[in-house]
């Protein structure tokens, strides 16, 4: 079965879905993800998804599924790269991925996490 | 009046689905519907061809690019022998789920195509067709 690669950038994951996904494809990022925030601790994690030109219902929820466990182990998630497109789509669909963190680029998302981080961390020392 | 062209693909297994998907889009964009139509229709595509392998224990999609009244579109209907659905107007109400998805296959799906109608009946399978016009 295809995996998606998980890339590790200092404190924060990359993921770049670049397939078209089976839905156990999705799973087992889910999963892959999970581990490696687990192992590595990861505070942070950046979807790109600028390669796909669909998210149905099933890929939204897995987003949306990652965004809330990856809190539950203290990283963040921001969402990349999402085409004008699917998101005209999915607001129709009815999911409106609540909760889930985007920015517009990699670049953005990267500047989005480091900052909640440092925010996060002054919170901490508070 | 008779399409202008007309297939069917077997839609039973999980890669199906991907299968689907590559075959609306490539259906859609070769008849120059706008990216956001594609988009649209090849999402409604993927949530029925699921619903046909998860729940209907397999089917098939049957596609037409169809030419009536001046205007151009294309028309999917997916057909399985499954289980059927009991209460159809229950399952086209957002919200309602079996519990695998977000509750936003039918009713989600509706609203991204011009046409939609469902048959299904306990025992008896059911059949989605959803037309898109350009």
């Amino acid at each position: 079965m295809e995996r998606i690669p998980i890339l590790r950038m200092g404190k924060f994951l990359l993921i770049t879905i670049q397939v078209d996904m089976h839905d156990t494809t999705a799973l087992a990022l889910q999963d892959d993800l999970m581990a490696k925030i687990a192992r590595s601790g990861a505070r942070g994690v950046l979807i790109d998804i600028s390669a796909l030109d669909v998210v149905d219902s099933y890929i939204g929820r897995m987003i949306a599924d990652i965004s809330m466990m990856s809190k539950l182990l203290h990283a963040r998630t921001v969402l990349v790269g999402m085409r004008p497109a699917v998101a005209i789509t999915l607001v129709e669909l009815g999911l409106s991925l609540r909760g889930v963190k985007t920015a517009l680029d990699v670049e953005k998302g990267m500047e989005l996490l480091a900052a909640a981080l440092e925010d996060g961390d002054a919170a901490d020392q508070d | 009046m008779p399409p202008i062209r007309t297939d069917w693909v077997e839609v039973r297994a999980e890669s199906d689905i991907v299968h689907a998907r590559q075959l609306v889009r490539r259906l859609s964009s070769e008849m120059g519907f706008r990216l956001v139509d594609q988009t649209k229709l090849v999402t409604a595509a993927s949530e029925l061809a699921r619903n046909t392998v998860v729940h209907g224990g397999g089917g098939r999609l049957s596609w037409e690019c169809i030419a009536e009244e001046g205007r151009e579109g294309i028309r999917l209907t997916f057909h399985d022998c499954g289980p059927g659905i009991a209460d159809v107007q229950l399952a086209l109400k957002d919200g309602w789920s079996t519990g695998k998805g977000l509750g936003m296959g039918l009713s989600g799906t509706k609203r991204l195509v011009n046409e939609f109608e469902i048959e299904s009946r306990p025992g008896r399978g059911t059949r989605v067709t959803i037309t898109k016009w350009k």
